[in-house]
């Protein structure tokens, strides 16, 4: 059953026309081919389809498409300005956040909404009070990124990364 | 995935309606659960009513001082919330443990409380589930069944309910309202799971159609505190072996109010009366925290790989109740 919808990707207004059991992950790839966002699980368990849907992170693959009619998704290639890197992405390549790269878009879009959350003063469980304001601490930001997996185990560059980011 | 329909509700009563005239039909509020079902084939609705348009997306303080949550409010605002960031802590505790930061940013509250099990059977569609396929028998009864239920299980069904939320709503009592083209009623949230006795199938005990639009918790007396401790096999994103949400004061050197809620234990977030009733009026110390545990376990019949969970359900009652306890008294 085909539905039409605009999604406004990466800051583009696109026009199409989904199957109601189409997730925006495919919609994205397959009718758009906009890739950067990757099907690793697609079963919400990894992380490496993560976009910002409306500024919020989210699993494109556990989303159905016809549900984002005018929504804003901002895929890793929308993340920067005028085609240069967004500090997140720059802070991963410098500090080899990443082997093989397929998870690095997930995670690039993951942590940018993450920096949202914590200035917007969200506690995550290791707060140690989460009546008090956060400070993106290595163990914060590894509790925050657990939904992003990488199979080559560049975590500890990814934290070194953000952990420039954030300054 | 067989196609279905999809249908945008703009107010309760047609969502309700929807869902009623179509037997096939379902609510689909974030679908961390359900899409992942409908590729799975657990589940094949003709027809989703998108919920999350509805007017349930806010938080508000209700007359008595408690608290009303709507239910299409996100886990990550909930737990974000500052009314229950102050007033209600191991609500907080428990959403943040749960899942990855991009799933409460979608998961709602009527979601997580209607979220599914787990087991690793229910979810692949070629073994036998009665949960899934009523009839059919229960592969974890003597299959890998580590994870599952020690508590309140039957012959025909060992799973275990996933949700952190529900465990502290459990403990904070909160009230589910739940509305049909018919009525509205509420149930408190202790009885909105049910155990799985010869009808698995059934996880709560709405019926069809009914949809839930809100969760009410009381408010919580001068000097109660509440804690949520969730005990897995890796540090985050991972669901809970046991955890235990607990509500706490002391008056006068001896507990005066306490409730107490297991998960990962049972079919449904477990409200441990039996232990709450040990400790009412008792000096908080660590031999009554061992004892009233002791007392409500003992009724727990464990499977062949999970016995570890009754001690570790034990141990993590008791070191709830110790820090709560020196946190009241601090």
């Amino acid at each position: 059953m085909e539905r039409p919808v605009t999604l406004h990707v990466d800051g583009t207004a696109r026009k199409l026309s989904v199957d109601t059991r189409t997730t925006l992950l495919d919609a994205l790839r397959e009718q758009l081919a906009v890739t950067a966002s990757k099907k690793g699980c697609d079963h919400g368990q990894c992380g490496a389809c993560t976009v910002l849907l409306d500024g919020r992170r989210v699993l494109a693959c556990l989303v159905l498409a016809v549900t984002c009619d005018r929504s804003e998704v901002t895929t890793a290639d929308g993340l920067g300005g005028s085609g240069s890197p967004h500090p997140v992405q720059r802070a991963l390549l410098e500090h080899d956040g990443l082997q093989c790269g397929y998870c690095t878009p997930g995670q690039a879009c993951s942590a940018v909404g993450m920096l949202d959350e914590a200035k917007a003063g969200w506690p995550s469980a290791v707060t140690e009070d989460p009546r008090q304001n956060v400070e993106l601490t290595e163990d914060e930001i590894r509790e925050r990124m657990s939904g992003n997996l990488c199979r080559c185990g560049a975590y500890p560059n990814i934290v070194a990364a953000l952990r420039e980011a954030i300054r | 995935m067989i196609p279905f329909e999809y249908r945008r509700a703009e107010d309760t009563d047609s969502a309700v309606a929807a869902v009623e005239e179509a037997p096939r039909a379902v609510f689909l509020a974030g679908g961390t659960n359900l899409v992942d079902h409908l590729k799975l084939g657990i589940t094949a609705p003709e027809e989703l009513v998108d919920v999350t348009a509805l007017p349930l997306d806010t938080i508000e303080s209700t007359p008595d001082g408690g608290l009303r949550i709507g239910a299409t409010v996100r886990n990550s605002d909930l737990a974000a919330s500052p009314p229950v960031r102050e007033r209600y802590r191991a609500l907080s505790l428990a959403l943040l443990s749960g899942a990855s930061a991009q799933l409460r940013n979608r998961a709602t509250t009527g979601g997580n409380l209607l979220q599914r099990t787990r087991c690793p059977y229910f979810q692949e569609v070629t073994t036998p589930c009665n949960k899934r396929s009523p009839g059919t028998g229960c592969s974890a009864l003597h299959g890998h069944n580590k994870n599952h239920a020690v508590l309140g299980a039957s012959d025909s069904c060992v799973a275990t309910h996933p949700s952190d939320m529900a465990v502290a709503m459990a403990a904070l009592d909160g009230t589910v309202h739940v509305r049909s083209s018919r009525d509205e009623r509420t149930i408190p949230v202790t009885e909105l799971h049910r155990l799985p006795g010869e009808q698995p199938h059934r996880d709560t005990v709405l019926e069809r159609g009914e949809l839930i639009t809100a969760v009410d918790l009381p408010p919580l007396p001068e000097g109660t505190y509440t804690a949520y401790r969730k005990v897995r096999e890796r540090a985050s994103y991972a669901f809970a072996l046991v955890s235990v949400a607990a509500v706490l004061r002391v008056a006068n050197g001896v507990i005066d109010d306490v409730r107490l809620a297991f998960g990962g234990l049972a079919h449904k977030p477990w409200r441990a009366g039996t232990a709450e009733e040990r400790l009412r009026g008792a000096i908080p110390e660590e031999a009554t925290f061992r004892e009233a545990a002791e007392a409500e376990l003992s009724v727990a019949r464990p499977l062949a790989d999970n016995a570890f969970k009754i001690p570790l359900a034990r141990n993590t009652l008791g070191a709830v109740l110790r820090d709560l306890t020196t946190e009241v008294l601090r």
